[in-house]
């Protein structure tokens, strides 16, 4: 495997986005929860419409407005002036803080400022998690965990020991997080999923609109996971220092199990063989028919799939289960580019890898540009990612596979389903149809090009002679 | 009503039609805490300069950015697409303490080695303004180097609001259209041709305008700045007259060369039948009537007589509704207040996240007693008044179409990535076409009903 490292001055057509997008996400898979973007006007106003449009939702985050007065003598007031508004307008009974890089540069303590706000207003049942994430400092992956790890260090508190097991959830859509509950219940499992935005951010239709989407995971259900039975945190390639489940391993002593999300057939069986490891409970007939299925599926179009070279792209976590999942398929991932991915992430990827019998090339800071070229230059037919991906259609004609966050230029992206056996097979087909697309759209030209065309061209001068 | 917006500081903000219009606040900076539906001053700049096709756009900032904003808006392009990349410094923490000027020159190197540009626009972004790189002298040296153009145009997020961004973003033309030569300065206000200005090309409809204009017998220059060139952007100044459609983001660039160079400049609008009528009629007169009044007369007889039936069958469908408007500019509400009458539709509520206080005088003239006027909306003030005045409809952009679905309410883009063109007479239809599939859809009646299965 080549790894290649762009070592640019500038980054053409950005293949990631800013930490505060990421800490935006799990704050709206908490119970009442508000988010406060501190910083000027624009960063948030460019997150929500990401966010609103992934998710076909409204999504309601707050901005400091930080202008040049502020920017000068700090954002204090602004801040706290925001809190106030958010808790007239909303009511929440938790409010995220999300710094931005302007935040970041001018010195903002925000951890303080929270203190003194709550101190200051006398407030005792609101909880403010500020949480710092310079748009420079990382991806929005980083920014993802990061906000998860302070919420939860935020709300835990020390609780007796009890059977729940604590699931935290990598950046996946409100069906996948709809499908892990599915298989948890089919398991008889009681658990505690962190964020959960199944409902928030995929909200039903209903006659009377509130400002606050119903769902999420509850405040009570958080400050209890310090005495679950065990953590399962999606999040392989997530350094420890910004691990939810770590934070609650060191501090708490809930035995830790890091897996990747369960997209594939491997990744899902140690989904569930954890699970039973850690409750004892068996997987029912139901799912391992699920698993039955999912064979079958694999081995129906194993030829088309055998085909494809893959360019996969997005967030470490979600390329890293793809990438697996390809793997298995012989859709042999040939360009594979994780924005972010730190040094134990780049290993992890590393031998993964090495499984492939063709040559790829791993990108861990890169741009649309270089997964463009590496991807024309290798062969690849089929790119699986976000929406960004378009670009490699459109330059390329490389089918684009929509997957992971954010999806903008197609409906449906919250209802995306990939995890689990079920979730697995849809995926398949997803890439297998757009493989067999490509080939049913091209066979007759090609084999006519080759075959007729061709040999006449050849034939031709003989015949003149 | 104090008591309901619960935001503090925002009843200025507000009015209804029947009290004081002047008593509006407008133009001022968003209330912290406030789910502002605005941008900041980079976005102004950038959706403004982004149509420009054969230069280089280089954010020099923090990835996020330029993420956001790749391919932003639905411009198209007759010729070089290199305005549909983004371009950053990505900018990370060791820049941030060391300052992010030498990677910037490189930046700027890379990319002229590559692409051959004879323009680079470099924007700043909130924290190149808090470290204080100097644009200027960075660019300044880039552009002796390689012998090309390099204007930094300064957009540091937090300087003001969008429409601060517009202006960056005039200074930045205004810079780039001054003229170099003797000769090009002889040139200025000679050429018979006119500059339209304040239309990106969003599905092509600068191309739409030209076509009528042409029809008309009047040559367009250059558009400001859909599918423009830096080749003619440089002979901007050439012509007699500029017509401005945003007024929003262009009435400054206008002034400036009114004064400057003494080319005057006139509004207009083509959104709506009868203000594009009326628009073609008055500038034939400004270019001296005549032939062109005659053949103004002609196209607008024509392309009515085509249009004019098509959307009276709309009207019939949709005569009594109502609507609510919350866009960018002051322009496109009251353009969009006319237009809805001309479907039969009353609008009953109507905001802006950069309108002016001439344009919300003009706005409190037109609608009816009892309209909502608001400056710089959040959603929970949305929500208030679209469901207290009954709006069956909102028109507006990404971040308000899942409110005013979730409200169980037809909706409208009007934002600047859309596919189909709303200018001239066939945006007229679009727009119609729009409104009646967005209001008539049969969703609606399934999700009026269905509620009592649980019973
Ligand atoms: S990169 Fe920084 S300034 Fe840009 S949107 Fe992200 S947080 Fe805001």
């Amino acid at each position: 495997m080549a790894e290649l490292k762009a070592a640019k001055s500038v980054s053409e057509n950005p293949c990631h986005m800013c930490m505060p997008i990421g800490g935006i996400l799990p704050l709206k898979g908490v119970e009442g929860s508000m988010v406060l973007i501190h910083g000027s006007q624009g960063c948030s106003t460019y997150m929500r419409r990401t966010i609103a449009e992934h998710f076909n939702e409204p999504v309601d985050v707050a901005s400091s407005a930080l202008n040049e007065k502020g920017t000068v003598y700090g954002g204090g007031e602004n801040l706290k002036q925001a809190l106030d508004n958010i808790r007239r307008v909303y009511n929440p009974r938790l409010i995220g803080v999300l710094t931005t890089c302007l935040a970041e540069t001018i010195g903002e303590d925000i951890e303080r400022l929270a203190a003194e706000y709550l101190a200051e207003r006398g407030l005792t049942d609101l909880v403010v998690v500020p949480v710092n994430t310079p748009g420079y400092g990382g991806s929005q992956a980083d920014g993802y965990y990061l906000a998860l790890r302070r919420i939860v260090a935020a709300l835990a508190v020390p609780t007796s020991r009890h059977d729940k097991i604590n699931i935290i959830a990598a950046n996946v859509s409100p069906a996948d997080l709809r499908e892990i509950k599915r298989l948890l219940v089919a398991m008889d499992i009681e658990y505690t999923l962190l964020p959960d935005f199944a409902d928030t951010l995929d909200r039903p239709y209903a006659e009377h609109y509130t400002r606050m989407a119903p769902g999420g995971t509850p405040l009570a259900d958080i400050r209890a996971m310090t005495g679950a039975a065990a953590t399962i945190e999606l999040g392989m390639t997530v350094a420890p220092a910004i691990s939810p489940g770590q934070l609650l391993a060191d501090e708490y002593g809930v035995a830790l199990h890091r897996l990747p999300i369960p997209i594939g057939v491997a990744a899902t069986d140690l989904f569930l063989r954890t699970l039973r490891e850690i409750t004892g409970r068996k997987a029912p007939d139901d799912l391992l028919a699920e698993r039955g299925r999912l064979l079958d599926a694999m081995i129906d179009s194993h030829k088309h799939n055998f085909a494809g070279r893959s360019a996969i792209f997005g967030e470490p976590e979600m390329v890293y289960a793809v990438t697996r999942t390809c793997l298995e398929n012989g859709i042999w991932p040939t360009v594979v580019a994780a924005g972010g991915a730190g040094d134990a992430a780049v290993s992890l990827f590393k031998a993964a890898l090495a499984e492939s019998p063709e040559p790829s090339y791993f990108l861990s800071e890169t741009d649309f540009a270089e997964i463009r070229f590496r991807s024309a230059a290798a062969g690849v037919n089929v790119a699986i990612g976000p929406s960004d991906g378009r670009y490699l259609t459109e330059k390329e004609g490389i089918p684009l596979v929509r997957l992971g966050f954010p999806i903008l230029d197609r409906m449906g992206g919250q209802r995306i389903l990939s995890v689990g056996y079920t979730g697995t097979a849809n995926l398949l087909d997803r890439i297998t149809n757009t493989l067999l697309d490509a080939k049913h759209h091209s066979y007759r030209s090609k084999l006519y090009e080759e075959f007729y065309k061709g040999r006449r061209l050849h034939m031709a001068p003989a015949q003149a002679r | 009503m104090a008591q309901a917006l619960a935001i503090d500081g925002r009843q200025d903000f507000i009015t209804t039609k029947g009290r004081q219009i002047s008593r509006l606040k407008c133009d001022d900076d968003s209330i912290a805490g406030a789910v502002s539906q605005r941008a900041c001053v980079y976005c102004g700049a950038r959706v403004v300069l982004n149509p420009i096709t054969d230069a280089i756009h280089l954010v020099h900032g923090p990835i996020g950015c330029a993420s956001y904003t790749w391919d932003i808006r639905g411009s198209l392009t007759s010729g070089a697409d290199l305005y549909r990349n983004s371009f950053s410094t990505d900018l990370k923490e060791r820049d941030i303490i060391f300052g992010g000027e030498k990677k910037l020159a490189a930046a700027i190197d890379e990319l002229v080695a590559k692409y051959a540009p004879k323009l680079v626009f470099v924007y700043s972004t909130c924290i190149v303004g808090v470290i204080g790189d100097d644009l200027g002298a960075v660019a300044k040296a880039a552009a002796s180097r390689h012998g090309i153009e390099v204007i930094p145009v300064q957009s540091s997020g937090f300087a003001g609001n969008k429409a601060a961004g517009y202006r960056a973003a005039c200074d930045a033309l205004f810079r780039l259209v001054a003229p170099g030569t003797a000769a090009e300065a002889a040139a200025v206000g000679k050429d018979r041709s006119i500059n339209y200005l304040g239309d990106f090309n969003l599905a092509g409809e600068a191309w739409i305008i030209r076509d009528y204009l042409a029809q008309v017998g009047v040559d367009v220059n250059v558009v400001f700045t859909g599918d423009a060139s830096y080749g003619e952007l440089k002979r901007a100044t050439r012509a007699r007259l500029n017509i401005m459609q945003c007024a929003g983001s262009m009435a400054y660039l206008a002034s400036r060369l009114e004064e400057t160079y003494g080319i005057p400049y006139m509004r207009v609008s083509f959104l709506g039948l009868a203000d594009t009528a009326d628009s073609l009629r008055r500038i034939a007169a400004a270019l001296g009537g005549g032939d062109m009044s005659r053949r103004a007369e002609e196209l607008i007889a024509r392309e009515t007589a085509v249009v004019q039936p098509v959307i009276d069958s709309y009207r019939a469908k949709l005569a009594g509704k109502k609507a609510a408007v919350y866009v960018g500019g002051g322009f496109k509400a009251i353009s969009l207040i006319k237009q809805f009458r001309e479907l039969g539709i009353e609008v009953v509520m109507v905001g802006t996240q950069t309108g002016r206080k001439e344009e919300y005088e003009t706005i409190d003239s037109l609608v009816a007693d009892g309209t909502v006027i608001l400056d710089d909306a959040n959603p929970a003030e949305l929500e208030k008044f679209m469901t207290e005045k009954g709006a069956d409809l909102l028109v507006g952009g990404v971040k308000e179409r899942p409110l005013a679905y979730k409200l169980g309410r037809a909706f409208i883009d009007h934002n600047h990535d859309r596919k189909h063109p709303l200018s001239g007479f066939a945006g007229a239809v679009n727009f119609a076409a729009e409104v009646y599939t967005t209001l008539c859809s049969p969703v609606w009646r399934q999700v009026k009903t269905g509620g009592d299965l649980s019973g």
